[in-house]
């Protein structure tokens, strides 16, 4: 019964999704009240639709419900409640049914925080919110249906896939679905915009703390891929250019080319067109990604269970939105005015050309992820595209922008000296290149490219630093002032900072692990021990474990340095007894300056094994960076003036 | 007699401590370097089974196949670029993660370089056009707002 | 003019859709062979059923034949198997299966259960024909012409329609040419 309330609240989802993408629109074109006041109580309808099904999907996995085919392709009996729960979104249906339910909870925000929007411009977010959400209901509902029944209902389910039964797992679609999701607030801003024709600076303003929030869950999801790839895949890797690690770092990238476009439109009113058409394209992108999973057009260990006819709805979808909003930008932006005027050098120019290079590096990683699709779909071969590429390109790509960084936060608004700016980062220049060379020394050896990757934090290191020391003592003005001063700095200036030395902590990281990472692949007897990096690992023998729906050859490694013990890791050899496939879990002590990564290799003869060690340093920074830059996002949002009463005045 | 046996045990507990002692674990494989090489190798490598691993990584027996392929390949002192001319001749440019450059995929190699200065040049070209513009065609300074500056 | 490039993001979407499009209807999964027109690699290796006879890639020279992949242990061998059983009885070519990374008990006793189209098996034990050959996945079919070209290869089991569609008017026509050469 569970099941087809849960279809039926999709439908009756669906029907008020309709209303919503239709009658306010139609109201704020013909000024009726009436239908414009519909959009938020009916979003408020769909929302309580849409979760209602939630619900009961919830339920039939909470309740071991076999009889609902989803269910038994993604959950078992003896699955850990939390894995049943993740189990929701494990498979192609529940996944949609993810998207929409994020969707929803984003146009009750929409809703809840608009006092300040006029009631046309809430009307048309809220309708292109409700016409997008049609799209993936009508997809769901057509082809894809989350409740569709099991005749007979099958005795006990297929099991969640075992990579994804994993606490990692567990939060990286949500937080990703979020970021996805919530750059479609952005976009519905965008066009409602672009109709309305009301794009200028207080558009920007309403719309920078929709696109941060997003972009901050897009951060935490894709970072917690990315860790839970290195811990759990057992290969030490945390980024192989997927497709579908780039179909969700596209969009990343334009995303953060929207907020710092947003910033520049918010202050000063320009570039309006390459906002408006950035916060087209996050949106664009986030679909594409939809589509690319989902279709089976690029092989990617990611991607769902294909089927042509739905890769063909969800093109059709992707064409529609996308086609009909790049004919309404080409249509309405030739009319967008141009903004306050801005010099040559200038914090204008620096974003700009910030967007420029954003913009490319998201159209390299495009053109790589299709070349194959191309080439084959032209006939003229089949090729693949992978880390050797994309890591000679996107590097390169990405340095200016990290140059910008540390200039762009001290250049000043409308025209700025570049002869005063090159004066007052002399100091950062120097520090930056004195600490990467004495890094390189530190480490035991200096490389090139570990050289310019380490040039690239410092500088923003230091360059942040004297952003933050040029604020907070401006003419010498002496200590007592500091705190004072400190605590003056505006909570979206800090986010900035914050932001900003979170992508110098992942630069750093990534340039330490990939140039001084060692790795000791040895055959360990009972009482072996291997010495990599000074830390002493000793194989104390194998036994075996059973999980609760696995069953495990767990090892135990020793690890010590100097003669003291420092710490003991268990990895292990699973088969899950259902899907009888094998998976190595690999067995990490994290540490601030460094990972210690065992991983069982086979069995040799002797009761002897292979073992895989790892001394990985800094690699952590790689995550923490990301989390620094999702804290940077937050501290932006929460700035005192978004949260004046009544919302900002126009 | 005495002293001998003691002599003696002494010497039997040195040797058994002697072996005893935690030993030094054997690299996993005969040759090191050469099994670096390999999996320097085989990492650009695309598993044809499994498709989204290199040869170095994946399980399918093709890449544990391919993998020894390799070793005996190198211990036959063949150059990297041999190796790849092998894998290909038998697999075609698909197996290779590094795109080979040719004319079709000139395009691929060439194209973010050509995106970049296309960019910059459009750049460029936009703010001398705005630099020209006369100063009624821009909207009005905004005010300040004392909110700082991003 | 100004108006030209607020179209660009469009058109270059609608270019992309056409790719994605297309790309619907392809497999990006399927690695063609870049063996196709080329020499069939040479090999020599032992019958399946007589371990000291040997047959090697030259002996077929002159004649046009297909070289099956198979092994006990692969499961869609098993839905191609009836088919070439089925069309060996038409004797339109001769048919060698390729017994790959198998053991020589399970291959002999595998054909015995479900049939033998060939002419002959050969024992390829440690694989290293089939990595000559580009096998990736087994079933795989190479149709091979008088002069020792690789002219075909089937990725998969052999379908009835690939069997008729592709197999038999490629195997008419190489005999064509073989008999006027």
């Amino acid at each position: 019964m569970i099941p087809e309330i849960g279809h039926f609240l999709l439908w009756l989802a669906m029907g008020v999704a309709l209303v919503i993408g239709v009658v306010p629109m139609a109201g704020a074109a013909r000024g009726r009240a009436d239908w414009m006041a519909l959009a938020r109580p009916a979003s408020y309808l769909l929302a309580a639709l849409v979760t209602g099904a939630s619900a009961c999907l919830m339920a039939s996995f909470l309740g071991n419900d076999f009889s609902v085919l989803y269910v038994a392709s993604n959950s078992n009996s003896m699955l850990p409640t939390e894995y049943r729960i993740a189990g929701f979104w494990g498979g192609h249906e529940g996944s949609l049914l993810l998207w929409v339910q994020m969707l929803v909870i984003w146009m009750v925000a929409v809703g809840l925080f608009s006092r300040h929007l006029p009631r046309e411009v809430l009307s048309r977010i809220l309708a292109v919110m409700g016409l997008v959400s049609v799209g993936f209901l009508l997809f769901m509902l057509l082809t894809s249906n989350p409740f569709d029944r099991l005749f007979p209902p099958a005795p006990d389910g297929r099991d969640l896939n075992p990579l994804l039964q994993d606490p990692g797992m567990v939060a990286h679609p949500p937080m990703l679905y979020m970021g996805y999701v919530g750059f479609c607030v952005a976009f519905a801003f965008a066009i409602a915009a672009l109709i309305g024709g009301n794009l200028d600076a207080t558009w920007a303003r309403w719309t920078r703390p929709w696109t941060t929030v997003a972009w901050m869950f897009l951060t935490i999801g894709i970072a917690l891929g990315s860790s839970w790839a290195y811990y759990e895949l057992g290969w030490g890797g945390w980024w192989f250019w997927d497709p579908v690690e780039n179909a969700s770092l596209m969009p990343w990238l334009l995303g953060t080319a929207l907020i710092h476009s947003l910033a520049v439109t918010e202050k000063r009113g320009s570039f309006k067109n390459w906002t408006v058409l950035l916060a087209i394209l996050a949106f664009s992108f986030s679909l594409l990604g939809t589509f690319l999973v989902r279709s089976g057009v690029l092989s990617s260990v990611h991607a769902f269970a294909t089927d042509p006819r739905r890769g063909l709805f969800i093109l059709a979808f992707l064409t529609i939105v996308i086609g009909s909003s790049f004919s309404l930008y080409a249509w309405r932006a030739p009319t967008v005015g141009l903004g306050a005027r801005f010099a040559l050098f200038s914090k204008e120019t620096a974003l700009l050309a910030n967007n420029v290079l954003f913009m490319v590096a998201a159209g390299a990683v495009l053109l790589g992820t299709l070349y194959p699709l191309i080439l084959d779909a032209l006939g003229l071969g089949k090729i693949s595209v992978g880390p050797p590429y994309f890591d000679s390109v996107f590097m390169p790509l990405m340095a200016p922008t990290f140059f910008l960084m540390g200039v762009g936060p001290m250049a000043r608004w409308k025209e700025t000296s570049v002869p005063d700016l090159a004066q007052r980062l002399r100091w950062a220049l120097g520090v930056t290149v004195v600490a990467a060379i004495g890094t390189g020394w530190l480490a035991g050896s200096i490389h090139l490219v570990a050289t310019c990757g380490l040039l690239m934090s410092f500088w923003i290191f230091s360059s942040v630093a004297t952003d933050f020391w040029e604020r907070v003592r401006p003419e010498g003005k002496g200590f007592a002032e500091l705190r004072r001063r400190v605590g003056q700095i505006p909570r979206a200036l800090a986010g900035m900072m914050v932001a900003h030395i979170g992508v110098a902590v992942f630069c750093f990281g990534v340039t330490m692990v990939k140039t001084y990472e060692v790795e000791s692949d040895v055959k360990m007897a009972v009482g072996d021990s291997t010495t990599v990096s000074g830390y002493q690992f000793t194989f104390q023998g194998v036994k075996n474990v059973q999980g609760p729906n696995y069953e495990a050859t767990r090892a135990q490694i020793e690890i010590s340095k100097g003669g003291s013990k420092v710490s003991e890791l268990h990895p292990e050899k699973r088969v899950y007894r259902v899907q009888q496939n094998p998976m190595t879990e690999a067995a990490i002590a994290p540490g601030f300056t460094k990972d210690l990564y065992v991983s069982m290799g086979e069995e040799v003869e002797g009761g002897a094994w292979i073992i895989r060690v790892y001394v990985k340093p800094f690699i952590d920074w790689i995550w923490g960076g990301c989390m620094l830059m999702a804290l940077g996002g937050l501290m932006a949002v929460s700035d005192r003036r978004y949260r004046r009463k009544g919302g900002v005045a126009a | 007699m005495a002293k001998l046996t003691r002599l003696l045990a002494w010497l039997c507990l040195a040797f058994v401590v002697g072996t005893a002692s935690a030993n030094e674990a054997a690299p996993a494989s005969a040759d090191p370097v050469l099994e670096a090489r390999m999996l320097h190798i085989t990492a650009e490598l695309r598993c044809l089974v499994c498709q989204n691993q290199t040869i170095a990584d994946s399980h399918a027996d093709l890449a544990i196949d391919l993998r020894q392929q390799v070793r005996e390949m190198l211990q036959k002192g063949q150059t990297d670029q041999q190796i790849l001319d092998y894998m290909t001749a038998r697999y075609g440019d698909f197996v290779l993660y590094r795109p080979p450059v040719k004319s079709t995929t000139l395009l691929l190699w060439v194209g973010p370089g050509v995106m970049l200065v296309a960019g910059l040049v459009m750049l460029v070209l936009i703010l001398r056009r705005r630099s020209r513009m006369p100063a009624d065609k821009f909207d009005a300074e905004p005010d300040e707002e004392a909110v700082g500056k991003p | 003019m100004k108006y030209l490039r607020f179209l660009v993001p469009l058109i270059v979407f609608f270019g992309l859709v056409g790719f994605l499009f297309k790309g619907l209807f392809l497999d990006p999964k399927e690695v063609p062979s870049p063996l196709i027109n080329k020499p069939a690699p040479a090999f020599s290796l032992a019958l399946l059923d007589k371990p000291d006879t040997t047959f090697k890639r030259d002996d077929m020279l002159g004649k046009v034949w297909l070289l099956n992949v198979f092994a006990s242990w692969c499961v869609a061998c098993r839905e191609e198997h009836p088919l070439l059983v089925e069309f060996s009885k038409s004797k339109m070519l001769p048919i060698y299966g390729l017994n790959y990374k198998d053991e020589r008990m399970a291959g002999m006793k595998w054909l015995a259960t479900f049939g033998n189209p060939y002419d002959a098996s050969l024992f390829d034990h440690d694989g290293r024909v089939g990595i000559d050959y580009g096998v990736y996945g087994v079933p795989e079919s190479f149709l091979i012409d008088a002069k020792g070209v690789i002219r075909y290869k089937q990725i998969g089991p052999f379908t009835v329609e690939a069997i008729e569609t592709k197999l038999i008017p490629l195997v008419q026509q190489l005999k064509k040419e073989a008999g006027n050469g």
